[in-house]
């Protein structure tokens, strides 16, 4: 892969735009859910080294509520919906009123969260299909409390056959008064990105 | 004393007082090897079980344990160890997302854990400890002084092998 010289200003500006669209259903979604108002910060178009992805969420050592899912389709790629355990806590109280501390989370907890990172990470996908007219099918959505690092390395493996860099979309939003914050992450496969530009009309003439 | 960071993909060799260490492995393998005659210590960060994986033209040795393992053990003799006293330990290898576990690029953790195997047995190199699969993240650190592997896990807290 590799060849992101040819990725000019106006390419990040799209694929910050596509974090934009997603994230911004998600956020409404999950605003409705919580009954409060949710920003989100522009989204960060990078390209960065494997190590780096982790750093985006506090290093690889970070304690992570994920929900993670593989994107099939017309344009293949990994999806995580990533809370801190603080967040993940104030989450569950305000959408279920469960008031547990993270070290007592049970089946119920766990499912509940499960059921919310499904319900943000589809509404951030299909706005995206919508928006692209692409077919983009998300795979069951799995959940996992543990180290970032070991979580999101999961998303790099098939990037790693390919090259030593990752392109991430990644969109952090906050409730207000900052219980609530997390981020999106959108890792393309390497084929994806043409395709991505492809059925949104912008001229890409390099080979990803 | 200093602590030597090895990051994903990549490899290292430390001798007393510092120590190797590599943190959040999911599915990847943290491969370490130590010499305890001329105590020296290496550590390899493995991704993906084999190098004819690679898309690309350029390798990035420290990536496949098939490439890694043979690099990590020249960088060990170049500093002074002999294969003949060099053990092995193994941590990592899990599947972090438990039922996605059908197809093959899901299966990464033990198909790392067992070309890393089979690199060592290839180098006659013994595996001594092993903590794989399961399916949490861990960190470890390797002491060149003793020879003795941390491993830290969230739930269970930490070990040494």
């Amino acid at each position: 892969m590799g060849d992101f010289t040819k990725f000019g200003d106006f390419q990040f500006d799209v694929l910050r735009e596509i974090g934009n669209i997603g994230a911004g259903h998600a956020a409404t979604a999950l605003s409705k859910l919580i009954q409060k108002e949710i920003d989100m910060k522009v989204p960060q178009v990078k390209i960065i080294s494997f190590d780096e992805v982790a750093d985006c969420v506090g290093g690889a050592e970070t304690v992570v509520v994920t929900v993670f899912l593989r994107v099939e389709g017309d344009c293949p790629g990994n999806m995580f919906f990533i809370l801190d355990l603080d967040s993940a806590k104030h989450l569950l109280e305000q959408i279920t009123g469960i008031d547990k501390d993270v070290y007592e989370w049970e089946e119920l907890e766990i499912s509940a969260l499960h059921e919310i990172g499904n319900i943000l990470t589809g509404s951030y996908l299909s706005s995206l299909a919508d928006f692209t007219k692409l077919n983009l099918q998300p795979s069951v959505p799995a959940l996992a409390v543990d180290m970032a690092g070991a979580i999101l390395s999961y998303g790099l493996i098939a990037l790693g056959q390919a090259g030593d860099f990752a392109l991430t979309i990644d969109t952090a939003f906050f409730e207000g008064n900052d219980q609530v914050k997390g981020n999106f992450f959108l890792i393309p496969d390497p084929e994806s990105l043409p395709i991505l530009f492809r059925s949104l009309g912008v001229p890409f003439d390099g080979d990803y | 004393m200093e602590i030597i960071k090895i990051g994903m993909a990549d490899l290292g060799v430390a001798k007393p007082p510092s120590k190797l260490r590599t943190t959040g492995l999911g599915s990847c393998v943290g491969v370490v090897l130590y010499d305890h005659i001329h105590k020296i210590a290496g550590m390899a960060h493995v991704m993906l079980p084999e190098s004819s994986l690679a898309k690309s033209g350029e390798l990035t040795i420290g990536k496949y344990a098939d490439t890694a393992i043979p690099h990590l053990i020249q960088l060990m003799v170049k500093a002074g160890a002999e294969t003949r006293h060099t053990v092995a330990k193994l941590a990592g290898g899990a599947q972090m997302f438990a039922f996605l576990g059908n197809n093959d690029t899901m299966r990464i953790g033990p198909r790392n854990v067992e070309a890393c195997k089979l690199a060592l047995k290839d180098a006659h190199i013994k595996i001594v400890a092993e903590d794989t699969g399961g399916n949490c993240g861990r960190t470890i650190e390797l002491d060149a002084t003793t020879g003795i592997l941390q491993i830290r896990t969230v739930n269970q807290g930490v070990k040494e092998v």
